[in-house]
């Protein structure tokens, strides 16, 4: 589909006055550089001006032909300067002024078209300050946000983390497992520790078990030489509610059904 | 016309004044508000009488289309969003005498009188009520699509009815 067939649609919206949007930018951006579519958009006006022959009704009052004649009576014995004043306030460009005042009026518009103009960047100029400058103490605040998330989350997940297992004293410590579970934005973050040792190709798998259906994976570990591990936000189905957590061992790829027995098992809080 | 040449504006008012009150009215319903926009158009039309290029299409069709533009601004109570020497009107006819527009005005109904319902609707809420295809979109529940494919229809129609 070449350009001018990808855009007749849009042109005749456009014809009308019905294209809003991007549709509306994208188009005229075309017109700017292509002939042909502007010829067929003078076109497609011509067919809507039919569609003004549908509307034949009563003739217009008596008194608008006078009204209009005195109207222009009265601006073609204004001064030049004041027609386009008037023409101005109208939002029409100035009519052509009698020709010894055609230079005059024309520098008259001009200077009044560049200290709108300047005014009006100067004014957007303030308002894009202010806007930048509350984007600026937002985006600080959402840093600071950022860094004390960082900060609590750092011990939790990182590697190099120190993990210490606190048990009743003389109790030997045992393998344990907590898991922090968000179900509105399907965040989990796992953390295990005291975790036995697996032999080679074998690892851990975290379960969800939803209230009603199958368990749904929830991530797979091997622990460290310390036997801590963890599992940091597994992609899990949105809203899963959770009745409790399970873990199995299975192949190191991981399995898509538990494999019995559970090695570990707890229920929320 | 040239400007400056208030006999000539006057002749060209008893030409189209119908015409242009005609539009006006059917988009706004209102005689009061019609009669401002035939002022506001003539009056444009006297002060910018280099907007019209003759070379390019029919005086009546341009001042029509530079009507509905007007009233629909009035109508939406939105500054004018067209300079009038942008609009470019093509062909279509003169509808200056009151023989050939009631002729033409009958061949468009007679169109408009065999487009199924939802085309004729749609057109005419896109010419005569000013609303975007968004818009009509919303109103009619039907996709952006179908309304696009639809009013450029209905404009093909219009062109082929003159044509022939």
């Amino acid at each position: 589909m070449n350009d001018h067939e990808q855009f007749a649609e849009d042109l005749a919206l456009y014809a009308l006055n019905a294209l809003s949007g991007e549709d509306r930018a994208n188009l005229e951006k075309h017109l700017a550089t292509c002939s042909v579519c502007t010829l067929e958009l003078g076109q497609l006006r011509g067919d809507g001006a039919l569609l003004a022959l549908s509307t034949l009704g009563p003739k217009p009052p008596l008194r608008s032909r006078q009204r209009l004649l005195d109207a222009v009576a009265k601006e073609a014995a204004a001064s030049p300067i004041s027609r386009a004043q008037n023409a101005r306030e109208m939002g029409h460009p100035p009519a052509a002024a009698p020709r010894r005042s055609w230079w005059g009026a024309l520098g008259w518009a001009a200077t009044a078209a560049v200290i709108v103009f300047a005014a009006s960047l100067w004014k957007e100029n303030g308002a894009l300050k202010q806007s930048l400058a509350s984007a600026n103490v937002q985006a600080a605040e959402s840093t600071r946000e950022l860094e004390d998330l960082r900060r609590i989350a750092a011990p939790i997940i990182a590697p190099e983390a120190q993990r210490i297992t606190l048990v009743a004293v003389k109790t030997p410590p045992q393998p344990q497992g907590k898991a922090f579970y968000l179900r509105n934005r399907s965040n989990l973050v796992f953390v295990a520790n005291n975790m036995p040792s697996l032999p080679p190709q074998k690892a851990y798998e975290l379960w969800l078990i939803p209230a009603q259906g199958a368990p749904i994976p929830a991530g797979v570990f091997r622990p460290d030489a310390h036997g801590s591990a963890t599992v940091v936000n597994p992609p899990l189905p949105a809203g899963a509610e959770a009745k409790a957590f399970a873990i199995t061992v299975e192949n190191e790829s991981g399995a898509t059904t538990p494999t019995m027995p559970i090695v570990m098992m707890g229920t929320g809080e | 016309m040239k400007s400056g040449d208030q006999s000539a504006l006057a002749e060209l008012y008893d030409r189209y004044s119908s015409v242009v009150y005609a539009v006006a009215l059917r988009v706004l319903g209102d005689t009061g508000a019609a009669e401002d926009v035939l002022q506001e158009v003539f009056l444009q039309l006297w002060r910018n009488p280099g907007a019209f290029d003759a070379a390019r299409g029919s005086l009546g069709a341009w001042l029509a289309v530079i009507t509905r533009n007007r009233a629909i601004d009035s109508l939406r109570k939105r500054r004018p969003e067209t300079d009038i020497e942008d609009v470019i009107v093509s062909v279509a006819p003169d509808l200056a005498g009151q023989a050939d527009r009631s002729r033409a005005a009958e061949k468009v109904r007679g169109v408009l009188g065999t487009m199924p319902p939802a085309q004729r609707t749609a057109l005419e809420m896109a010419y005569f009520e000013g609303l975007s295809h968004s818009e009509i979109a919303d109103k009619t529940g039907e996709p952006l699509g179908t309304i696009k494919t639809r009013i450029r229809a209905g404009l093909m129609l219009l062109r082929k009815a003159f044509q022939t």
